[in-house]
């Protein structure tokens, strides 16, 4: 469970997030929208501690994230963020086995254990084959497996992912997504693809440039009436073999036009 | 299952050949380096052939063999003045091996190096201060190392200090302020020697320029041994899991439990302390650190566990060889040891930047 109450972050005299209060329940997947320029990774940022809000609380099964030791916080959360790594020269297996560090004692090698944990974790995300090679030199879309791989030899209560299916072909991204779902933890995802949040999120969370809020259960939030003033879009909702479908076509496109001219 | 998969496709990770690989070059290292010892303690002015070497050195450990087939003299030069060197130079490549291991991880540069970041500089200022006026007289006769490691300590925090003033650190704000830093405190360095009026004293300019292995003595070996063994090579060896996430950027470091603030100021203090006992016996050294992480790299992969162990073995055999060199090429005349590593660090420098260039990083 990781519960945020009033946070804030402000870039300059900007403020991104302003006051906004998200609630991570367990065993269900909370989606993170919005457009552009939103807040959707400075939000994420706050909640895994990366950054540190001035206003409010992050709490972490009833603890506050920044009272908690730097690896116990890593053993209740794991992070895949948008492309790292890309010049390390560790291979594949090595960068997965660091996920491993938050449970091992300082003098305690990386053993047996641990091998079959990260190749069971490369295995799940389709990346087994890569795990010889050099991490740097993978496609983007490999590296993100990768980079998922890791999270999940973490082993952490809570997964937090920003856009994970950045650079990952249409079959990855739903097999990556539904991996993500059948954890049965609490997770958390940055989405930009309202059919993928619709597809596999319990919960959603959409924000607004300004730091404006909708929180609720994914039937809820994705409701046309919502979506169109934020996004600036005419959507239309399907329900097929009972999943949310979203239509989108632009609305009067012809008066946009002309304001913009 | 995974079990399964480990096992039917046969190391799938990649980690046992790699295990074997390292565990191959950490023995060949092993057995390179106690042969680069009897024939550097050999070589020189004068020359003793390996075997005798080994007996003198035999007969003073452990009184085998008992018998004396050697000359006084003989047993002078190797036990009282040779070996201490090469022991020294050993030590100091070892240490100036993994120092630069530890910086490049901590500010992800791979020309990241003591010498390069102004550490061995403050070492330098801190070391002559304490000869020329007697700064940390209080710490008897760990005067010299404290003083020096106090310098290498207030010259890398200036470093990062200055590279963090308006704004994020990047490495090449951490390089410049260094290259600064490092002139600045060589300078002052050097104007002191000269000001005091006894540039001839006990360490020249030159010294503290290029470096020298000649004052090694058996009763100084000590420190720097405990510091180099005990404390680089152990704590970075026993610390290569957090390095490695270290090396992945702070914001990574931090979501795998690795606190990047604290972690990066303990290796801080341990490279100050290492280099700030090795300037203080051996004058500054460069080079070793930049080009020994990268041999290391190159033989075993990234992972710290392997190269800082790796690292050490190599600096070690790389800077006894510079100093027989240095001895050798115009005896009598010695050549500060310093010219020798410059000469062969820098060709590996270009090639670098070269393969920089190339992969657009």
């Amino acid at each position: 469970m990781i519960e945020a109450t009033g946070v804030s972050w402000r870039y300059g005299a900007n403020p991104v997030i302003d006051g906004v209060s998200v609630a991570a329940r367990p065993g269900r997947v909370l989606g993170l929208i919005g457009p552009n320029g939103s807040g959707k990774t400075t939000l994420l940022r706050l909640l895994y501690g990366a950054l540190r809000s001035g206003t409010g609380q992050v709490m972490v099964d009833g603890d506050e994230l920044s009272a908690l030791p730097s690896r116990e916080a890593a053993r209740r959360l794991a992070v895949v963020v948008q492309e790292t790594g890309g010049e390390t020269a560790l291979t594949a297996a090595e960068l997965v086995l660091l996920g491993r560090g938050p449970h091992l004692s300082t003098f305690q090698r990386i053993g047996r254990a641990e091998h079959e944990i990260a190749a069971r974790c490369l295995t799940r995300v389709g990346a087994a084959h890569l795990g010889a090679r050099a991490f740097a030199q993978l496609s983007g879309g490999e590296r993100q497996r990768v980079l998922i791989a890791r999270a999940l030899a973490q082993q952490a209560t809570h997964l937090l992912l920003d856009e994970p299916t950045n650079h990952l072909d249409i079959r990855y991204q739903h097999e990556i997504l539904h991996l993500v779902r059948n954890l049965n933890t609490c997770s958390i995802v940055v989405l930009h693809d309202l059919n993928l949040a619709a597809r596999y999120c319990d919960d959603l969370v959409l924000l607004d440039r300004g730091g404006a809020v909708v929180a609720g259960t994914t039937e809820e939030v994705l409701d046309p009436e919502v979506l169109e003033p934020i996004y600036g879009i005419g959507i239309r909702r399907l329900e097929l073999d009972g999943a949310i479908h979203l239509l989108f076509q632009p609305v009067d496109q012809t008066t946009d036009e002309r304001s913009a001219a | 299952m995974a079990a399964a998969l480990l096992e039917g496709q046969k190391d799938l990770l990649g980690v046992a050949a790699q295990r074997r690989r390292t565990g191959l070059w950490l023995v060949a290292l092993t057995v390179g380096l106690v042969l680069t010892g009897v024939v550097a303690v050999g070589s020189g002015a004068i020359g003793i052939a390996p075997a005798s070497v080994a007996r003198i050195i035999g007969h003073q450990l452990v009184g085998v063999p008992g018998e004396v087939t050697w000359t006084l003299p003989q047993e002078a030069i190797v036990w009282q003045v040779r070996l201490p060197r090469v022991l020294l130079g050993m030590l100091v490549g070892a240490g100036l091996a993994v120092c630069g291991v530890a910086l490049q991880a901590m500010v992800r540069n791979v020309l990241a190096d003591p010498y390069l970041l102004g550490i061995n500089s403050g070492a330098s200022s801190g070391a002559a201060a304490a000869i020329l006026f007697g700064a940390g007289a209080g710490f008897g006769q760990y005067a010299l190392p404290t003083s020096a490691f106090l310098g290498a300590l207030a010259a890398s925090l200036l470093v990062f200090l200055i590279a963090r003033s308006g704004g994020r650190v990047t490495s090449i704000r951490l390089l410049l302020s260094g290259v600064a830093v490092g002139y600045a405190l060589y300078a002052t360095t050097s104007f002191l020697i000269f000001a005091s009026g006894s540039a001839e004293g006990s360490r020249s300019v030159m010294f503290w320029l290029l470096g020298s292995l000649g004052l090694a003595r058996w009763n100084a070996l000590l420190v720097v041994a405990a510091v180099v063994l005990g404390g680089a090579i152990l704590y970075l060896t026993v610390a290569g899991r957090r390095l490695d996430v270290l090396a992945l950027g702070d914001e990574s470091a931090q979501t795998l439990g690795v606190s990047p603030d604290r972690f990066r100021m303990r290796l801080l203090v341990v490279v100050s302390l290492s280099v700030g006992v090795l300037v203080s016996a051996a004058g500054s050294i460069g080079f070793i650190g930049l080009v020994v992480p990268h041999l290391a790299r190159r033989i075993v992969g990234a992972p710290h566990v392997r190269v800082v162990p790796v690292a050490a073995l190599l600096g070690a055999i790389l800077l006894v060889w510079a100093d027989v060199v240095a001895r050798v090429l115009l005896a009598p005349q010695e050549i500060p040891i310093g010219i020798i590593t410059a000469l062969l660090g820098a060709p590996f420098l270009v090639v670098l930047i070269r393969r920089l260039h190339a992969t657009g990083t």
